[in-house]
């Protein structure tokens, strides 16, 4: 135990250079964190300037044209460069943990995937300067996302998915390399914490829905740019086309924002109410059907786009099944709090928030696939809210749970109770303020993506509460930001097990050393964690066994395994560079008529990275 | 009914123990109050809550028995949950471990059955709900409107109403239709998806370029007399697919008329308007004839009452139907349009200045953009006419009644 911590110390751990180099999955996942976090708080800026602009009839904030920007990139943030990374930094930190593992199967892979992500985050960013964002909605619905081709704000968009998609195809393999050669001995898939379930059941949705838009974004890029006739109706061509692979791609894509949430909820009812998740392998399966299902639901976003009612009938009864599933998950949660002993600390609070409004989002979404009252819902403010419901009402607060339940892990510090009751608090009420008014403005008939309303549609009041509530909102995150601040310096010291956890990351220090485990730790059950210091007495309440001082987990470790080093991959700068080359050249795409020389740049230095990358030595400074 | 579904989060039940409780509270009667309001709030005249004629009305009774289906399972679900929260929270002094309990088959089975059960009996209605909503009009007495989307307003012709020369009765932006009548649209886009919706006539359905997608209208017999705030029997509408810069802006209004006050309606459109021959509104046919042709039409008669059609005729072939495709909207009888700038502004003399004036002022539109060769039409440019010239022509066009 004593000779481990040596001989992974390869570099200086501090210092921009070894975040930029760093392969540390853990490292990684901050990364993720920190930089999903800062895209956030701009989309967030961006909601309430939407926000500011409906406040009133005919609101004169915003131009159109900033209007149509503002919320094209609001959506494209949230989902691209907040959720899907705010997910990541979950799996990336926790995945190799939760399976007792030192690193995930590919580390380098990871950083590049960071990486990219950072990298074409900040170039769709960058149209701001160059003449503006997107403005063709996050569906880039064609052939409006075609047209304007004077204009390289869709370029933009065109571009920065297609790399986005790149390094979350990526990820996902990484992960599913993870899951199924890294798992500790003893760790079977049915031993596996929900949360990596749901991890895996999201790498596998991204690996085969991501390709689908892939396509779709090459085409209309040529479409744009090279005379491509692909979404061109004139030449015989159909623009839904360009729905169907959007949204193969965009329904899986809503379950890669909510089943991480659901893993995250699955883990921390179980430790805050001390009782065992409620049918562990119902809550597993039907994440995984709604895998399977997610697939085959797709057109429930073109209901009004005619298809012809017989397809219309067949994707109402598909959305109508994966209500099942997601129904399926509820009860169990909720019978994980039955009977147990419930610790209302703020993790908890806001995964009871996360069932509660996710149960909302989850019966308006059965709305929706009575098709005929979906004629009237469709890409109005009711979808708005809809939407909201399941995925901030649903997934932010569930990765907000995550948050303060995992952040005495990844610092061991606590964040305060209070600040985060009081950010709790405001946050449902500022929360429900806003989205809830937008069913009943969709209703009453006010289209969605729209600068202004007149008046006399009666949409005033609704839009006027859904404004202060969205400031409400943004207060609680004010509270949050104290709360993380203040917890860096001052918060309690947490130790290696504050909330008497029931997976394998609360076995290790907090924050856990880089190699994690210092001996790999052999799992005999599902929670073996909890098991190591629980049993059950003969009514099956949990009774504490006696702490066997030291090596507690001595017995558990691998056979035969006598302490040797252990070799953890040496930082790297060429996934960094890779990703840089490859942003470089997409910058080149978007200004052809220059950009040649980006694209020739961008292709030398990527293939620079790629090849440095395969050449170098995965260890450095081996001593043996 | 509009919906309340709202709920106050879990704290509104178990709350009450932290120094929090209070907030808890408060934030509790507040979303319930926020509730009791939207219950009580008015629906508005372009709501779908309240439908003024039939297949609204199917769709609305539709919603009113998936929303207390929803309500109920709501209901039944949270209570579980709120007794569970505060049954089972931690109290203090209370360090009894809790019972084990790692799952229960039966129980679990039955909540995936149960719930399979109830979307099942859902399905039926939604089914037969998709074909009679989607069915198309049939019957000698439907009328025909072909629809075509532009950015960023509509046109309207009816193909079946022809004048004894043979045109077709053309307009834009306000589609007047009779009360109790079935009301076929075939609708076409020649640029971007757009949706026509008119939420208490029926849902919405998208207007694809290089298809015809179809919707019925039909309203009440007595919509033709009820006043939603813009006259009498004129409903309120608009584009529901992000269509571009001035999405928001590309309204429009159904006229619910009497069929005979339809009829008469129908006549007098098909009839020439006459050409100013004296004073300034003959100033105006001037620059009309000259400028605004380019893009717009009227169809106009002189005093012997020859019958000239201003402006060429552009169409779009779309599976063997012919849709109009013109630059901008027929202006034969503008005056007697209620609305200008695809029902964004009260027609009045002054508006209709303005827009002549610079019409991106009024509504966001690219018209630097456009390129007419092409067939690339982006919003009406500022000619530069001077006031003179535009008063002279709102004269000529208020005029044509």
């Amino acid at each position: 135990m004593t000779a481990v911590a040596q001989s992974v110390d390869h570099d200086p751990k501090t210092g921009l250079w070894s975040w930029i180099t760093t392969v540390d999955h853990k490292r990684i996942g901050l990364l993720y964190a920190v930089t999903a976090f800062a895209f956030f708080l701009i989309a967030g800026i961006e909601a309430l300037l939407i926000r500011a602009q409906l406040a009133g009839p005919d609101g004169t904030v915003l131009s159109a044209e900033a209007y149509n920007q503002l919320f094209t990139m609001h959506g494209l943030t949230m989902v691209f460069l907040v959720v899907m990374p705010i997910a990541s930094a979950f799996i990336n930190y926790l995945l190799p943990l939760m399976l007792g593992a030192r690193d995930v199967a590919f580390p380098r892979l990871n950083a590049f995937s960071y990486w990219l992500f950072l990298f074409a985050g900040l170039m769709i960013y960058s149209s701001f300067l160059f003449g503006g964002a997107p403005d063709g909605a996050w569906v880039g619905y064609s052939p409006l996302a075609g047209q304007l081709t004077e204009t390289v704000r869709m370029d933009f968009w065109a571009v920065g998915l297609q790399l986005l998609g790149v390094a979350s195809i990526a990820s996902s393999v990484n992960f599913i390399a993870t899951v199924f050669t890294m798992r500790a001995p003893g760790m079977t898939m049915l031993r596996m914490p929900v949360f990596v379930w749901m991890a895996l059941v999201i790498a596998f949705l991204l690996l085969f829905s991501l390709p689908a838009v892939g396509i779709g974004l090459f085409q209309l890029f040529l479409d744009r740019n090279f005379g491509a006739v692909f979404y061109e109706a004139a030449a015989g061509a159909d623009p839904l086309l360009w729905q169907h692979l959007f949204w193969i791609f965009g329904h899986p894509e809503v379950y890669v924002l909510v089943l991480p949430a659901m893993g995250i909820v699955s883990e921390i009812l179980p430790v805050f109410s001390r009782k065992p998740l409620f049918g562990y392998e119902f809550v597993v399966f039907s994440g995984a059907a709604i895998g399977f299902i997610g697939f085959g639901v797709w057109s429930h976003h073109m209901f009004t786009s005619g298809m012809g009612p017989v397809a219309e009938a067949g994707f109402a009864v598909s959305t109508m099944i994966i209500a099942v599933p997601t129904g399926v998950k509820i009860f169990n949660w909720i019978g994980t709090t039955w009977g147990g002993r419930l610790r209302m600390a703020t993790p908890m609070l806001f995964s009871l928030g996360f069932i509660a409004q996710f149960v909302i989002g989850g019966l308006s979404g059965v709305t929706h696939a009575i098709v005929p009252t979906d004629y009237q819902q469709h890409d109005t403010y009711y979808v708005v809210a809809h939407f909201h419901y399941v995925l901030f009402g649903g997934a932010i607060f569930g990765y907000v749970a995550g948050v303060y339940y995992w952040f005495p892990k990844w610092t061991g510090r606590m964040l305060d109770e209070r600040l985060g009751k009081i950010h709790f608090w405001l946050m449902v009420l500022g929360f429900n303020l806003t989205f809830a008014p937008m069913h009943i403005l969709g209703l009453n008939g006010m289209p969605r993506r729209t600068y202004r309303y007149p008046e006399g549609l009666g949409y005033e009041f609704w839009n006027g509460m859904a404004t202060i509530g969205a400031f409400i909102i943004a207060l609680s995150f004010v509270f949050f930001i104290i709360n993380l601040v203040r917890a860096r310096r001052h918060g309690g010291v947490a130790g290696d097990d504050p909330w008497d956890g029931r997976t394998l990351e609360w076995a290790t220090p907090s924050p856990p050393p880089e190699h994690n485990f210092d001996e790999v730790p052999l799992v005999r059950s599902l929670d073996d964690f909890w098991h190591t210091k629980y049993a059950e007495d003969e009514e099956g309440r949990a009774v504490r066994v006696p702490a066997v001082t030291g090596a507690a987990t001595d017995a558990d470790t691998e056979a035969g395994d006598d302490h040797e080093a252990i070799h953890m991959p040496s930082p790297s700068y060429y996934p960094a560079l890779a990703s840089l080359g490859l942003v470089v050249f997409g910058y080149g795409m978007i200004y052809l008529n220059w950009g040649w020389i980006a694209v020739g740049v961008g292709a030398i230095v990527a293939l620079w990275g790629l090849f440095g990358w395969s050449l170098e030595p995965v260890t450095k400074g081996d001593d043996h | 009914m509009p919906p309340e579904r709202r709920e106050p989060g879990p704290g509104g039940i178990g709350g009450g123990r932290s120094r929090l409780g209070g907030t808890g509270r408060r934030a509790a009667l507040i979303t319930a109050a926020v509730a009791v309001l939207g219950a009580c709030s008015g629906s508005g005249p372009q709501s779908a809550l309240t439908p003024e004629g039939p297949i609204a009305r199917q769709i609305d009774d539709l919603w009113d028995l998936v929303f207390v289906l929803a309500v109920i399972v709501f209901v039944l679900v949270m209570a579980v949950f709120a007794v569970s929260i505060f049954r089972f929270r931690e109290r203090k002094h209370d360090t009894r471990e809790p019972r084990q309990i790692h799952g229960n088959t039966p129980l679990e089975i039955s909540w995936t059955v149960l719930p399979a059960v109830l979307l099942a009996v859902l399905a039926v209605p939604t089914v037969r709900g998709i074909f009679e909503v989607r069915a198309a009009a049939e019957g000698p007495d439907v009328i025909q409107v072909n629809v075509t989307g532009h950015q960023w307003w509509w046109e309207f012709e009816f193909p079946d109403m022809v004048s004894d020369d043979g045109r077709t009765l053309v307009t834009a932006n306000e589609l007047h239709i009779p009360a109790g009548v079935k009301v076929q649209l075939n609708m076409t886009s020649r640029d971007v998806i757009h949706s026509f919706w008119v939420p208490p006539l029926n849902g919405k359905r998208d207007v694809v370029p290089g298809r015809i997608s179809q919707l019925v209208l039909e309203a009440d017999a007595e919509v033709a007399d009820k006043d939603f705030g813009f006259g009498p029997g004129i409903i309120p509408g608009q584009c529901a697919e992000f269509c571009g810069l001035a999405h928001a802006d590309m309204r429009l209004r159904v006229f619910v008329q009497s069929p005979a006050d339809f009829e008469a309606w129908a006549a007098a459109q098909l009839e020439p308007v006459p050409i100013p021959t004296e004073g300034a509104a003959a100033a105006g046919y001037e620059t009309f004839n000259s400028t605004c042709t380019t893009c717009h039409r009227a169809v106009v008669a002189d005093a012997d009452g020859a019958v000239t059609t201003l402006g060429a005729e552009r169409t779009l072939e779309v599976d063997g139907v012919t849709f109009l495709d013109q630059f901008g909207p027929d202006l034969t009888h503008f005056g007697g349009r209620s609305t200008l700038g695809a029902a964004i502004l009260e027609n009045s003399e002054e508006h209709l200045a303005d827009w002549i004036d610079n019409p991106s002022d009024l509504k966001p539109m690219a018209p630097l953009r456009n390129d007419l060769e092409a067939g690339k039409v982006l919003g009406m440019p500022s000619y530069g006419i001077d006031a003179e010239q535009i008063a002279q022509l709102v004269e000529m066009l208020e005029a044509w009644q």
